[in-house]
C-alpha cells in the first residue's frame, strides 16, 4: 500500500513543506512519495474564457491569465510528462476566440490534451474545436495509468435540436447561470456505451483517472456544477481500485470522495466563482462547504485564479493550486482517512474567510 | 456561465473591499499623534527601539560615516543624499566602492518608515535589518565583513561617548545590533507630508492643486487606476500597497532568457547573503525580483510599490533607474507595461497592468498631480543644494 500510495510521514512532511514555503516550489513535491520512480506529473490549465469583443480585440483579463499559466508551465522543473486543458477556451465558441485561445496555448513545450468545456461547444456543437483539437472523447495509457477524456457537457437532443431559433441564443443559454431555459450536463448513453466498452478492456488493479469538464457529480444544479447520469458514470468507475475524476467548470478548488472514487476541481484562469448559494429554480441541498475559497481580493485581477500542478502517485494525485496573489494550496489524497485532504487548511485557524456575496 | 453575472459579483466584492479600506483608515488617524505631517498615520516605532534625540543623533552620524566602506569614501549618504531627496538621482543606478555600478535605482529614505518590507524586492524586514547589507555587499560599500565597523565605533572617542550614552554600552558590548537600531532610529524621522495634494485633499484647501492637477488627480483615481496600488486612505495616504508586483520593467528586456535564469535560481540554494551579493550585482538575475525571495512563480520580475510622495524629486524612476521622467513612466503603464508600443508584454505581467487608453492631455494632468506630492521641506533641501 505504501509503495503505491503516499505514506503518512510522507503526507506530513509535503504539509510541513508547503506551510513553510507559502508558495510550494516545484522541486519539493517529489518529496511526498514512496516511490519517486513511479511518479509522474502533469500540469493542468483550465476555464480561461477568451472573449472576442470585435475583431482582433480580446478581454485583456482573460488572455493574460491564460498567457501567464502556458508560461508558469513552461516553466515547471521537473518537466510535466504532459499538459491538460480542462475545457471553455472560448466564451461564446465562435472560431476566433478558440484560434486566439489555441494560439496562447500553442506556446505549451509538452503535449497537450483537450477536453470540451459547455462554452466552446453550444455555438456549433463542437465542429470547430474538433477541427482544432481532435476527438470530443478518448482514453490513453501512461505509465501504468489509464486515463479517459469525456465530454461531460452534452444535454438532452431535445434541447439542444429543437429549442433554439439561433446557433448563438442555444450558446448564451447554455452560459447562463441559474437560467431557467438551461438545461443539465450530461454525458449520454453514447458515450457511457463507449466508456463501458473502453474500462472492460483495463484490469481492475489500474489506475483511473477520467477527466470532465463538469464535475462527474451531482453539486448544484443551477449553475451546472451537475452532471445528470453521474451515478451511471460513477457505477462505471466503481470496479476500480483507485479512480479519480478532475474536473473544471467550478472555478474554485473542490474536492470529494464518492466510495472508491476521488474528486477534484481544477481552478479557472479567467476568474474564481464563489461557492453557490443562491436559490434558483427549486429547493436544493448544496452538500456543506466545510473549506471554503481562500478570499479573493477584487482589487487584484489575477487573485484566486490559477492552474494546477498535479503529482500522480501511481493513481492517487496531488493536486498543487498555484494561486496567483495567494496562497498556494495542496490537495492530497491521505490513505489514513481514504480522502482527499487540503494540506494547508484543515485547521479553522489557518483559514481565511471568504468574503460574503449578496 | 456569463460575465455579465461575474461583475454584478465583483461589484458586490469592491464594495466590501471599500470598507475595509475605511476601517483601515480611521485606525490610522486615532493613533496619529498632531506631530506628524499632514498626510501622514503615526510613524511605527519597534517596541525594542524607542526613538530618541541622542540615538537619532548616533544614527544620522553613523548614516553618513565614509569609514565604513573598504574604500573609506562611501556611507549610506553617498547613494541617499539628504540634498538629492535621499537618493542619488540622475544616477540611473548606484555607484559603490571603486564606482562599481549596482543593478537598482537608490530607492528614497523618505517615508521608508512606513514600509512592511525594505529593499525593492523586500528581501529585508525592517529598516534596522536593513541597514547591515550595504556595508558587506561587494558593489556597495565592499567590507569582508562588520568587524571593521566594530572596530571603528568601539574605539573612536566620539562614538564612544555617544554609544555609552544611548545604549549604556562600551567595548566588546556595542555590536551591530546598536548600529543598526541606530541608524534606523534616524531613517524614522525622515517622513514628509504637507504637499499640495495633502492641504487639498485631508485640510480641505481647494486652492492648494492647479486645475490641471486637479484632473490629473481624477486620472489617478479613475481612468489610471494607479490609487489600486498606489493607496490612498481616509485621513493619511502614503502611495503603496506594500506589495509587490510584475510591470513589464527590466523583466521585458530579459524575457527570453526567464526559463533559464529562473531554474538556475531555483535549483540552488542560495542563503539570504548571497541573494543580496546576486542580485546587486548580475544585472540578469536582478530582474527576477522578489522571485529571488520567495521562489515563487507568482512573484516573477515584480517590485515593491514604492511611495509616490516626493517622487518629482527622485528621477530617473522604477527598480532599475531606465525611466527618465514622470511622463515616460504615465506612457509605460499606459501602454500595458511595455515602454515602447513594439515590445511584447511580459507572460507574467501583474493583474490590473493593461493599456489604459489615457489621452495625451489626460497624460500630462497625470504629472502634474505627481508633481503636487512634493514636501515643501524636501523641495527647499533640494533646492538649497542647487539641483
Amino acid at each position: 500500500m505504501s509503495r503505491f500510495n503516499l505514506n503518512r510521514r510522507g503526507f506530513l512532511k509535503a504539509s510541513a513543506a508547503a506551510i513553510a514555503a507559502g508558495a510550494v516550489p516545484m522541486s519539493m513535491v517529489e518529496v511526498a512519495f514512496a516511490d519517486a520512480a513511479k511518479n509522474f506529473t502533469f500540469a493542468y490549465i483550465s476555464d480561461a474564457h477568451i472573449q472576442q469583443i470585435k475583431g482582433t480585440q480580446f478581454v485583456n483579463n482573460w488572455d493574460r491569465g491564460l498567457i501567464r499559466a502556458v508560461a508558469e508551465t513552461n516553466l515547471l522543473d521537473p518537466k510535466p510528462d504532459f499538459v491538460f486543458f480542462g475545457g471553455d477556451l472560448a466564451q461564446l465558441g465562435n472560431k476566433a476566440e478558440l484560434d486566439h485561445g489555441a494560439e496562447m496555448l500553442s506556446a505549451l513545450k509538452q503535449k497537450t490534451y483537450y477536453v470540451m468545456g459547455e462554452h466552446d461547444y453550444y455555438l456549433d456543437l463542437g465542429e470547430y474545436w474538433s477541427k482544432l483539437f481532435g476527438p470530443q472523447y478518448y482514453s490513453f495509457d501512461h505509465k501504468g495509468v489509464h486515463f479517459v477524456v469525456l465530454n461531460s457537457i452534452l444535454t438532452y437532443d431535445d434541447w439542444t435540436f429543437k429549442r433554439w431559433p439561433t446557433p448563438e441564443q442555444r450558446m448564451l443559454e447554455m452560459a447562463g447561470l441559474d437560467n431557467p431555459n438551461g438545461s443539465p450536463f450530461m454525458v449520454g448513453d453514447k458515450q457511457r456505451a463507449w466508456l463501458k466498452a473502453d474500462l472492460d478492456k483495463v484490469a481492475k488493479s489500474t489506475p483511473l483517472i477520467v477527466f470532465s469538464h463538469s464535475p462527474l457529480q451531482k453539486l448544484y444544479k443551477g449553475w451546472n456544477f451537475w452532471t445528470e447520469d453521474a451515478e451511471q458514470v460513477q457505477a462505471l468507475l466503481k470496479p476500480f481500485a483507485k479512480a479519480t475524476v478532475l474536473y473544471g467548470h467550478v472555478h474554485q478548488i473542490q474536492y470529494n470522495q464518492i466510495g472508491n472514487i476521488t474528486f477534484h476541481s481544477v481552478m479557472a484562469t479567467a476568474w474564481p466563482w464563489p461557492y453557490p448559494q443562491t436559490y434558483a429554480q427549486a429547493q436544493h441541498a448544496m452538500p456543506k462547504l466545510t473549506i471554503p475559497i481562500n478570499r479573493a481580493d477584487p482589487f487584484f485581477e489575477r487573485d484566486a485564479t490559477g492552474w494546477q500542478f498535479i503529482d500522480v502517485d501511481s493513481g492517487k494525485i496531488a493536486a498543487t493550486y498555484q494561486l496567483y496573489n495567494n496562497t498556494s494550496r495542496k490537495v492530497l489524497f491521505n490513505p489514513k482517512t481514504g480522502q482527499p485532504e487540503d494540506t494547508q487548511y484543515q485547521e479553522p485557524a489557518k483559514r481565511i474567510p471568504p468574503q460574503e456575496h449578496y | 456561465m456569463t460575465w455579465r453575472s461575474r461583475s454584478s459579483l465583483w461589484i458586490a466584492t469592491f464594495a466590501a473591499g471599500g470598507l475595509f479600506a475605511l476601517g483601515l483608515g480611521s485606525d490610522a488617524r486615532s493613533d496619529a499623534p498632531s506631530s506628524v505631517p499632514l498626510g501622514l498615520p503615526a510613524v511605527p516605532i519597534p517596541a525594542d527601539n524607542p526613538q530618541t534625540p541622542d540615538k537619532i543623533a548616533l544614527g544620522k552620524k553613523l548614516f553618513e560615516d565614509v569609514r565604513f566602506s573598504s574604500t573609506g569614501k562611501v556611507s549610506c549618504a553617498t547613494c541617499h543624499a539628504a540634498e538629492k531627496a535621499f537618493t542619488d538621482g540622475p544616477l540611473v543606478t548606484s555607484k559603490g566602492i571603486n564606482d562599481l555600478r549596482g543593478t537598482r535605482n537608490a530607492p528614497t529614505v523618505l517615508n521608508a518608515a512606513y514600509f512592511s518590507t525594505q529593499f525593492w524586492d523586500g528581501r529585508s524586514p525592517s529598516l534596522e535589518d536593513q541597514s547591515q547589507h550595504p556595508f558587506v555587499n561587494p558593489v556597495e560599500m565592499g567590507l569582508p565583513n562588520h568587524d571593521p565597523i566594530l572596530a571603528i565605533v568601539r574605539t573612536d572617542k566620539d562614538y564612544v561617548a555617544a554609544f555609552g550614552k544611548v545604549f549604556g554600552k562600551s567595548g566588546n558590548a556595542i555590536t551591530m545590533k546598536e548600529v543598526m537600531q541606530a541608524i534606523a532610529s534616524f531613517e524614522r524621522t525622515q517622513i514628509s507630508g504637507n504637499s499640495p495634494f495633502d492641504r487639498f485633499y485631508f485640510a480641505g484647501d481647494a486652492k492648494a492643486l492647479t486645475a490641471a492637477q486637479k484632473r490629473g488627480f481624477d486620472v489617478f483615481l479613475n481612468k489610471g487606476r494607479c490609487v489600486s496600488c498606489h493607496v490612498i486612505e481616509q485621513t493619511t495616504a502614503l502611495f503603496t500597497d506594500h506589495r509587490f508586483h510584475n510591470i513589464g520593467v527590466g523583466i521585458t528586456k530579459i524575457q527570453k532568457d526567464v526559463p533559464e535564469l529562473a531554474t538556475a535560481f531555483l535549483k540552488t540554494r542560495a542563503t539570504l547573503a548571497e541573494v543580496d551579493a546576486k542580485v546587486l550585482s548580475d544585472k540578469r538575475t536582478s530582474e527576477l525580483g522578489r522571485l529571488a525571495v520567495t521562489r515563487s512563480f507568482d512573484d516573477i520580475g515584480s517590485f515593491k510599490t514604492p511611495t509616490l510622495r516626493n517622487v518629482a524629486l527622485t528621477a530617473p524612476y522604477m527598480h532599475d533607474g531606465s525611466l527618465k521622467t514622470l511622463k515616460l513612466v504615465v506612457e509605460h503603464y499606459n501602454n500595458g507595461g511595455i515602454t515602447t508600443p513594439k515590445e511584447r508584454i511580459n507572460d507574467f505581467v501583474s493583474g490590473g497592468i493593461r493599456p489604459l487608453k489615457l489621452t495625451p492631455a489626460e497624460i500630462n494632468d497625470l504629472v502634474a498631480f505627481l508633481e503636487a506630492l512634493t514636501s515643501p521641506e524636501v523641495a527647499k533641501a533640494t533646492k538649497a543644494k542647487g539641483r
